[in-house]
């Protein structure tokens, strides 16, 4: 089973904030949860390295800091995208084809929901509503909605946005 | 000792300060159920069926609760009756109820007391958690949709044994006792000791079986099949054919096995013996040579794995010695074929063993020194059990059989591999003789003896004074390795054994294996030792014609080849 925060390229500073945090709570008791905090606040996730890391420096078992960073949900195991695509699966977008655009974000993007593509850019999100049913089915790009999407629009949205990507270089 | 005294159901009872009510109720024969409680390993009051009412406003769960003077509890009201079955019902609303395939079926303590407390029909009905299977091992298996999420394994694997890998992952519904990564344990330092097994309350996580290949084995006419026990296992298969624990069945084993139609059997005691001859030439040789000491044993499978993940500046101390049972199996498809005229392609060798880290040992890429794999399966003594009972065998009516020569001969040391201490007083009884060239005056090492988590003895050799250490257990082996590492300590010869107990303890022996049921095991090794006429395993002529017809001597190089292997570092965390 690949190990999903394996998927993501660390940055150079993000390495270095994993140093110093670990140093920083080095021997400590009890730290553990602030230590992930920190880790997850500045690298955006708690990747493999970080586990590792705690593990070692608090001489606790690797087990354990994974069973802390899966219970509480505010860790996360991948960043978020620098692109979040919300997809309202409330009852009238749901009624008007939700699932229909959450599977076509899915072929494209090749992730699944609550997953963040390898570099970083989509991750998909499914929420119950967002109060813009008489739009439906909408989604929401870094809060800007796009109302009456149609399957068909999803590359459009996609390669628009990967264009201004580029284009930022 | 401070007492405090307090009404547990009308009855008075006196007890230590400190002693938990669920206790001070059980020593005045009152039984509350309980599931997460494992004495000496845990107490959490994770699973709330120890329930019982102390005057407090709510019940109270009785495994962490300190019994207290004037205490009022009473553990058999209508309220505690009801709480502890909604409880029990809740648990139960997320467990297979498929009992009649489990391994655990009849031997469960789920079921146990799903039929104590009068459950006949399922009030919650819905749900249940879906996990795959994780058998991609050789040895055990993880099956998380029958766990109960007890802990009892958590703390086993976390604070016994160290090894730290299970742990609950993930919150709520989906919570799962697993490694991190929610990894296959192949994947992970897991050293396959199964404890967590021999302390599981249901059935979630058991050994691998290898019943159905021995069987096609046992009925293939081509092959020639041959059985070894290890020490352990005559002290204990009694338990699992429904005898008293210590039972010492020896004689009853060898006859069931036969009936069974191995055409050989065999004694890993007699590999014991072998062991003690190589090993305690390795450490007369390390003495002799400035080291590397202290010499470690390797007997045990998971501490060598254990040592490969956490110890590498410790592997050029492990003694270079194939278990017995590797041994064993190197010699069964080369000696003894040789011996025999048989093709070693068709001898099937199959161990008895208490152990499920040894499934995981044969199965080793370098275990093939015959030129095949020298041991082609491992049954656990729980494993045997099940035969003997699909095979229709009344063990309690089996004459008494003796073991087959050559590679059945044993002496009273080989016996005590099977005890923490055993393989240091087996060596001490071989070292001391080889070294001085003396009788030695007593045979019985008291200071190597008992289930204290780590012993020490200094033992007068002609001039030189032996120092030596015994650890069980790995979580106990790591404090002792630690003074080792710091220098704090210094020996010349270590023993350790990954189960508490020794191999009596081993993660395939019967459940329950508690500390009194390891006791009497203990107790038992230590009398068919004195019951055996040889007790030293230089004594042993098997494997004095063993050297004379084929190893030459020990260390030979036919010794390094087939009796020796080599260790490597793995990581310390996959």
């Amino acid at each position: 089973m690949p190990e999903k925060s394996l998927l993501y390229e660390l940055r150079d500073e993000d390495c270095q904030v994993i140093e110093e945090v670990a140093e920083k709570y080095q021997g400590g008791q009890g730290v553990l949860i602030s230590a992930l905090h920190e880790i997850q606040e500045n690298v955006g996730f708690i990747p493999r390295v970080a586990q590792i890391k705690l593990a070692e420096t608090l001489d606790i078992s690797i087990s354990e800091v994974y069973s802390v960073i899966t219970f509480y949900s505010f860790f996360t195991l991948q960043p978020k995208g620098k692109y979040q695509i919300i997809v309202c699966n409330g009852t009238a977008c749901y009624v008007k084809g939700a699932n229909g655009i959450l599977d076509k974000l899915k072929q494209e993007l090749c992730i699944n929901i609550g997953e963040t593509t390898p570099d970083r850019l989509f991750s998909i999100e499914a929420v119950r509503c967002i109060g813009a049913c008489g739009l439906g089915p909408v989604i929401s790009i870094n809060g800007e909605v796009y109302a009456r999407v149609k399957p068909e629009r999803i590359p459009v949205i996609l390669a628009d946005l990967t264009r201004r990507e580029e284009k930022a270089g | 000792m401070e007492l405090v005294e307090l009404t547990i159901d009308g009855q008075e009872v006196r007890v230590e300060k400190g002693t938990t009510v669920l206790d001070a109720a059980r020593s005045i024969g009152i039984s509350i159920p309980t599931l997460c409680h494992y004495h000496g390993i845990d107490a959490i009051g994770a699973c709330r069926l120890c329930l019982v009412d102390t005057g407090g406003r709510n019940l109270a769960a009785s495994c962490v609760t300190v019994a207290e003077d004037g205490m009022e509890v009473k553990t058999n009201t209508p309220k505690v009756r009801e709480a502890r079955r909604t409880v029990l019902e809740l648990i139960l609303s997320a467990h297979p109820d498929d009992c009649l395939k489990c391994v655990r079926n009849r031997n469960c303590e789920l079921q146990t007391l799903a039929e104590n407390m009068g459950i006949r029909e399922f009030t919650y009905e819905g749900e249940k958690p879906q996990f795959k299977q994780d058998d991609d091992n050789p040895a055990v298996i993880r099956d998380s949709e029958k766990c109960i999420l007890c802990r009892r394994c958590v703390a086993v694997c976390q604070d016994v044994q160290t090894t730290r890998i299970l742990f609950p992952q993930n919150r709520g519904f989906d919570t799962v006792v697993a490694p991190d990564r929610l990894a296959p344990l192949g994947e992970t330092a897991c050293i396959f000791c199964g404890q967590c097994i021999n302390v599981c309350p249901v059935g979630a996580i058991v050994e691998k079986s290898y019943i159905a290949d021995v069987w096609a084995a046992l009925s293939d006419p081509e092959k020639h099949v041959v059985v070894q026990t290890a020490p352990a296992t005559r002290i204990s298969l009694g338990e699992e054919m429904g005898m008293i624990p210590g039972s010492i069945v020896t004689g009853q084993m060898v006859t069931a096995l036969r009936r069974l139609g191995f055409d050989r059997i065999f004694d890993t005691n007699f590999a014991a013996d072998l062991t003690i001859m190589e090993e305690g030439s390795e450490l007369i040789h390390r003495i002799n040579n400035d080291g590397p000491l202290p010499l470690i044993t390797s007997c045990s499978p998971g501490w060598i794995k254990f040592c490969e993940h956490h110890y590498h500046d410790l592997l050029k101390n492990l003694s270079t010695c194939k278990s017995p049972q590797q041994m064993f199996g190197a010699l069964a498809k080369t000696y003894y074929a040789e011996k025999m005229g048989i093709d070693p392609a068709d001898i099937v060798v199959v161990s008895v063993m208490p152990c499920t880290a040894k499934k995981f040992e044969m199965m080793r890429p370098e275990m093939d020194d015959s030129d095949f794999q020298d041991v082609d399966y491992v049954l656990t003594t729980r494993e045997l059990g099940r035969m003997l009972r699909e095979a229709g065998i009344d063990f309690s009516a089996l004459p008494v059989e003796d073991y087959d020569e050559p590679l059945g001969i044993s002496t009273g040391a080989g016996e005590i591999f099977g005890a923490t201490g055993g393989v240091m007083e087996a060596a001490l009884r071989t070292a001391y003789e080889l070294l001085t060239g003396e009788e030695l005056p007593g045979l019985d090492f008291q200071a190597v003896r008992g289930l204290e988590g780590i012993k020490e003895a200094e033992v007068k050799v002609g001039d030189l004074t032996l120092r030596v250490a015994v650890a069980h257990s790995l979580g106990k082996s790591r404090q002792l390795l630690e003074k080792v590492r710091s220098g704090e300590k210094e020996y010349h010869f270590i023993e350790i054994m990954t189960c508490p107990g020794g191999c009596i303890g081993g993660g395939g022996q019967p459940i329950p294996t508690t500390d009194e049921i390891r006791k009497k095991r203990l107790a038992a090794v230590y009398t068919e030792d004195k019951n055996m006429p040889l007790r030293k395993s230089h004594d042993n002529p098997g494997v004095q014609k063993l050297y004379e017809e084929f190893l030459k001597k020990p260390l030979s190089d036919r010794s390094h080849r087939l009796l020796h292997t080599s260790y490597r570092e793995r990581g310390k965390f996959e």
